[in-house]
C-alpha cells in the first residue's frame, strides 16, 4: 500500500527501477528469441509473424519501457539530492508520470496475450501500421499503449524541469550544477518538445486505424510519408533523450574516479545543449531514400554530421579527465571507461550513415543495426549499469559486490562485442534487417551464430548483476554517506539512503563540486543554509495510481470499440464507448477529488530528524 | 512547538498572492513548461493540416465548407472571454473575490456559447454537406486540428468551473490563487491557437 500511494522521490525511483527492470527483462527476452531464430539459416523456431511481433516488441519495449525508465529511476533517485533539495517540484505529478508509465506498458504488453502484439516494427511505418497489413489489435496496442506511457515521460520531464529551475539550494547557480543534472535538465527539455510530436503521430494513426480517418490513407488523399516526418522529429531527438543521461552518468563517474575534477566543465555543458539544438534539426537524416531530394539529403548530412563536433568534446573532455588521474577501476569505472570507446564507435558508424549517398548502401541493413546497438547498448546500456554500480549504496544503503560488478562487466562487454561487432560486417555483406531468415552459403551463416552467441553471453552479464543484488539486499544497511570515498556532488554529504526529507539543513553551495569543495576545506559536512527547523512534507495518496487505472480502462475500451463480441453484453458496453466513458470518469473523478480537497501536508520535527533513511 | 507555516496568512493576501509561495511559484513555472509541449503539439497538427489539406479526395472543399460569419462569430466570443479572464485576474490582485468568480463565471459563459458554435458547426458539415471524419484526409485533418481545439476549451470549461467552486468553498488564497492564475494563463493560449486556426484553416481555406 506504502508502494502505491507514495509521492516520495526516493521511493518513485525505486519504483522505477523495478518496472524499469521488468521490462527490460522482457525486452532481453525477446532479443534472445531473435537472435535463436536467426541463429541459423533457414530456421523454422517462430512463426515469420511471431518473428515481426517480437522485433516489433523487442525495439518498443526496450527503448520506452525499458532504458527510459531506469532513466528516470537514476534521475529521480539523484537529481534532487545534486541540486540540495528537499523534494521535487510536484511530488504529485511525479507518482502520476510513474503510473501512467506503468500501465501503458502493461497495456501494450498486454498484446501478447489477447490476440497478437504490434508486428510494424518499432518505428511503426504506415502503411504497414494501417489496418490493411496489420488487421490484429497489435497497432492499436502500440498507438495507445505508448500514448499513455509517453504521458507519464512527458509530465516526468516537466516536472524535472521545474525541479531543477526552482528548487536548486542556495548557491547552487546553473554553471555550478553537477553534469548529471544537468544533462537531465537538457534531456528534459528534448522531452517536453519531443513527445508532444510523437503524442499527435499516435493520435494521427489511433484515428486512422480506429475511426477510418485518412492521414496516411494514399486511397482518401492521405500521405504515407507524413508518418515518417512526425515519427523521427520525434523520433531522433528520442535517441538524445536517451543518450544524454549516459553522458551525465559518465561525467559524474570517471572524476570521482580519477580523482580530479571534470576537465572542461562549462565545455561539457555548452556541448549538451548544442547537441540538444542540433538534435532537433537532423531527423530526416532517418529518411534520405525516401526521395525527399537532393538538396533535402544534402542539408539533413551536414547538420547530422555536425553533431558529432560536440560529441568529439565531450569524448576528448572525458580523455582528458582521466589523464594524470588516480584512476581506480571499480565495477561502475570499468562500465563508465568501457563506454567510451564503443560509443566513439558508434558515432563514427553513425557519420557514415549520415552520408546520404553511402546510406543508401547501409539503410535497411544490419549495418544500421549494429550502428544503433553501440549507441545504445554500448553507450546507453553499459551508462546504465555504471550508474547503478556508482549509485546503488545512495538509494539502498548497500554496495554493490565489487567482484560481481566486474564479472558482470567483463561478460556483458564482451558478449556485447561479439553480438554486434560481426553485424557491421553482415550489414556491408548485404544482409537485411527485420527478415526472418537467410539462405545458407551466403557468407552470413557463421557470423550470425556468433552474434547469437554473444547474445547469450549478454544475457549472462545481466543474470550476474541480477545475483549481485539478491546477494547485497541480504547485507545490512550500512553503507557510509560517501561509500566512494571521493564522492564530488552532495547527494555523498547525507547519510545512504537518504531520510525522507533528504537534507535536515538545506546546504549551501559554494562552487562546482560543492561536498568536495568542503571536504578539500577541511569541513566533513556542508555548511547549512538555514537553521535547524520543521520541515513540511506533501502526503501520500493513492490518487495518481487510481488516475491512471482510469486512463488504462479508456484505452482498452477505446480499443475494442469496434469489435464484435458475439455476445449483446459486452458490444453493448464497448461499442457505444461505455467503457471509454467509465475510464475518463475514473480519471476525471479523481482530478475533480484532488482539486476539491487541498492537500496540506505535514510536518517533520526537529526532534524526530535523526533517523537514518528510508526503508526501502 | 509552534511551527513556521509555508504560507504567510496575517488576513491579508500579498500583492501578487499566485507568486507567494513555493507551491505557486512551482505552479507557475511548471505551467509555462506545459504550455511548451502544447504549442510543438498544436504546431504538430497545424503541419499535418497544412500538409493535408488540398486532399479532399472529391470531397468538399474548404471554399465550399466554411461560412465565415460564423467562424467570426466564435472568434469574437472566444476573443472577448479572453478579455474577461483578464478582468477577473485583475479583480484578484485588488483581493476581490466575488468580482473575480464572476468575471471567471462570464468566462466559463462565453467559452460554453464558442463551444455550442462549433458543435453546431460540425454537425452541418455532418449532416448536410457529408463532410465527416472519413471523407477525405482533409475532413480528417480539420476534424482533428479543430476538435482538439474543441476539447482544450471544453476542458478549460470545466477546470475554470471547478476553480470557481474552490473559491466559494476556500475564499482566495495563497493556495487557490495560483490555480486561478494559471487556468487564465492556459485560457489565452487556447485564445491564441485558434487566431491561428481562424487563419491558417479558415481564411486560409476561403481565399488562399
Ligand atoms: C554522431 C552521432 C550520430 C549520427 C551521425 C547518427 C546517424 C544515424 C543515421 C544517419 C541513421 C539512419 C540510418 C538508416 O536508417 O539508414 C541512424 C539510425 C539510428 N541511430 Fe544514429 N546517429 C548518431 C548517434 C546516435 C545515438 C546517440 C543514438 C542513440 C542513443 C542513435 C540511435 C539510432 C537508432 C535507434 C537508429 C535506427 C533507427 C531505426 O531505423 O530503427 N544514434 N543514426
Ligand atoms: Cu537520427
Amino acid at each position: 500500500m506504502d508502494w502505491i500511494t507514495t509521492v516520495d522521490h526516493k521511493k518513485i525511483a525505486v519504483l522505477y527501477l523495478i518496472a524499469g527492470g521488468f521490462f527490460f527483462g522482457i525486452g532481453g527476452i525477446e532479443a534472445i528469441l531473435i537472435r535463436i531464430q536467426l541463429m541459423k539459416p533457414m530456421n523454422d523456431f517462430v512463426s515469420a509473424q511471431v518473428f515481426n511481433e517480437l522485433i516489433t516488441m523487442h525495439g518498443t519495449t526496450m527503448i520506452f519501457l525499458g532504458v527510459m525508465p531506469i532513466i528516470f529511476a537514476l534521475m529521480n533517485a539523484v537529481v534532487p539530492l545534486q541540486i540540495g533539495a528537499r523534494d521535487v517540484a510536484f511530488p504529485f505529478v511525479n507518482a502520476l508520470g510513474f503510473w501512467t508509465f506503468l500501465f501503458g506498458g502493461l497495456l501494450l504488453n498486454l498484446s501478447w496475450l489477447m490476440g497478437g502484439a504490434p508486428d510494424a516494427g518499432w518505428t511503426s511505418y504506415t502503411p504497414l501500421s494501417g489496418s490493411e497489413y496489420s488487421g490484429t489489435h497489435g497497432v492499436d496496442f502500440y498507438t495507445i499503449g505508448l500514448q499513455i506511457a509517453g504521458l507519464g515521460t512527458l509530465i516526468g520531464g516537466i516536472n524535472f524541469l521545474a525541479t531543477i529551475i526552482t528548487m536548486r539550494a542556495p548557491g547552487m547557480s546553473y554553471m555550478r550544477m553537477p553534469m548529471f543534472t544537468w544533462t537531465t535538465f537538457i534531456t528534459s527539455a528534448i522531452i517536453l518538445f519531443a513527445f508532444p510530436a510523437i503524442t499527435v503521430g499516435l493520435v494521427l494513426l489511433t484515428f486512422d486505424r480506429i475511426l477510418g480517418a485518412n492521414f496516411f490513407d494514399v486511397a482518401g488523399g492521405g500521405n504515407p510519408v507524413l508518418w515518417q516526418h512526425i515519427f523521427w522529429i520525434f523520433g531522433h531527438p528520442e535517441v538524445y533523450i536517451l543518450i544524454l543521461p549516459a553522458f551525465g552518468i559518465i561525467s559524474e563517474v570517471i572524476p570521482t574516479f580519477a580523482r580530479k575534477r571534470l576537465f572542461g566543465y562549462s565545455s561539457m555543458v555548452f556541448a549538451t545543449i548544442l547537441i540538444a539544438f542540433l538534435g532537433f534539426m537532423v531527423w530526416a537524416h532517418h529518411m534520405f531514400t525516401t526521395g525527399l531530394g537532393t538538396v533535402a539529403n544534402a542539408l539533413f548530412s551536414i547538420s547530422t554530421m555536425l553533431i558529432a563536433v560536440p560529441t568529439g568534446i565531450k569524448i576528448f573532455n572525458w580523455l582528458f579527465t582521466m589523464w594524470g588521474g588516480q584512476i581506480r577501476f571499480t565495477a561502475a569505472n570499468l562500465f563508465a571507461v568501457g563506454f567510451v570507446p564503443t560509443f566513439v564507435m558508434g558515432g563514427v558508424t553513425g557519420v557514415m550513415l549520415a552520408s546520404a549517398p553511402a546510406d543508401f548502401q547501409f539503410h535497411d541493413t544490419y549495418f544500421v543495426v549494429a550502428h544503433f546497438h553501440y549507441v545504445i547498448v554500448g553507450g546507453l546500456v553499459l551508462g546504465l549499469f555504471s550508474g547503478l554500480h556508482y549509485w546503488w549504496p545512495k538509494m539502498f544503503g548497500r554496495v554493490l559486490s565489487e567482484t560481481l560488478g566486474k564479472w558482470t562487466f567483463w561478460t556483458f562487454m564482451i558478449g556485447f562485442q561479439l553480438t554486434f561487432f560481426v553485424q557491421h560486417f553482415l550489414g556491408l555483406m548485404g544482409m537485411q534487417r527485420r527478415i526472418v531468415t537467410y539462405l545458407p552459403n551466403q557468407d552470413f551463416d557463421l557470423l550470425n551464430l556468433v552474434s547469437s552467441v554473444g547474445a547469450f553471453l549478454m544475457g549472462v552479464g545481466v543474470i550476474m548483476f541480477l545475483v549481485n543484488i539478491v546477494i547485497t539486499t541480504r547485507k545490512p544497511v550500512d553503507a557510509p554517506n560517501d561509500p566512494w570515498e571521493d564522492g564530488r556532488t552532495l547527494e555523498w554529504s547525507i547519510p545512504s539512503p537518504p531520510p525522507e526529507y533528504n537534507f535536515k539543513q538545506t546546504p549551501l553551495v559554494r562552487g562546482i563540486d560543492a561536498y568536495w569543495k568542503e571536504k578539500m576545506a577541511g569541513h566533513t559536512e556542508m555548511t547549512p543554509a538555514e537553521p535547524v527547523g520543521s520541515i513540511h512534507m506533501p502526503s501520500a495518496t493513492p490518487l495518481p495510481f487510481v488516475m491512471s487505472v482510469g486512463i488504462f480502462i479508456a484505452g482498452l475500451g477505446l480499443m475494442f470499440s469496434k469489435d464484435d463480441f458475439g455476445n449483446a453484453f459486452m458490444n453493448g458496453l464497448f461499442n457505444n464507448y461505455i467503457v471509454v466513458i467509465i475510464g475518463l470518469l475514473i480519471t476525471f473523478g479523481a482530478m475533480a477529488l484532488r482539486s476539491l480537497y487541498d492537500d496540506h501536508g505535514w510536518h517533520i520535527e526537529p526532534e524526530d530528524q535523526d533517523e537514518k533513511g528510508v526503508r526501502t | 512547538m509552534t511551527t513556521p507555516h509555508a504560507e504567510p496568512v496575517n488576513g491579508k493576501l500579498p500583492h501578487e498572492p499566485e507568486k507567494a509561495t513555493l507551491e505557486g511559484r512551482n505552479k507557475l513555472v511548471g505551467f509555462w513548461l506545459f504550455l511548451g509541449g502544447e504549442t510543438v503539439l498544436f504546431g504538430t497538427l497545424f503541419a499535418t493540416f497544412l500538409a493535408l489539406r488540398g486532399q479532399t479526395n472529391d470531397g468538399p472543399t474548404a471554399n465550399e465548407l466554411f461560412h465565415l460569419p460564423l467562424v467570426a462569430a466564435a472568434t469574437f466570443i472566444l476573443l472577448v472571454s479572453s478579455l474577461t479572464s483578464v478582468f477577473a485576474i485583475q479583480a484578484m490582485h485588488k483581493g476581490k473575490r466575488n468580482a473575480l468568480a464572476l468575471w471567471l463565471g462570464i468566462t466559463v459563459v462565453l467559452g460554453l456559447g464558442f463551444l455550442g458554435l462549433e458543435i453546431y458547426e460540425f454537425y452541418e458539415y455532418v449532416k448536410h454537406k457529408e463532410f465527416g471524419m472519413t471523407t477525405s484526409a482533409f475532413s480528417s485533418a480539420f476534424y482533428t486540428l479543430v476538435g482538439f481545439h474543441g476539447a482544450h476549451v471544453a476542458f478549460g470549461i470545466m477546470w475554470i468551473g471547478l476553480i470557481i467552486g474552490q473559491l466559494f468553498r476556500k475564499g482566495l488564497t495563497v493556495v487557490t490563487a495560483p490555480k486561478v492564475y494559471v487556468s487564465a494563463m492556459y485560457w489565452h493560449f487556447i485564445d491564441v491557437v485558434w487566431v491561428f486556426i481562424f487563419t491558417v484553416v479558415y481564411l486560409l481555406g476561403k481565399v488562399g
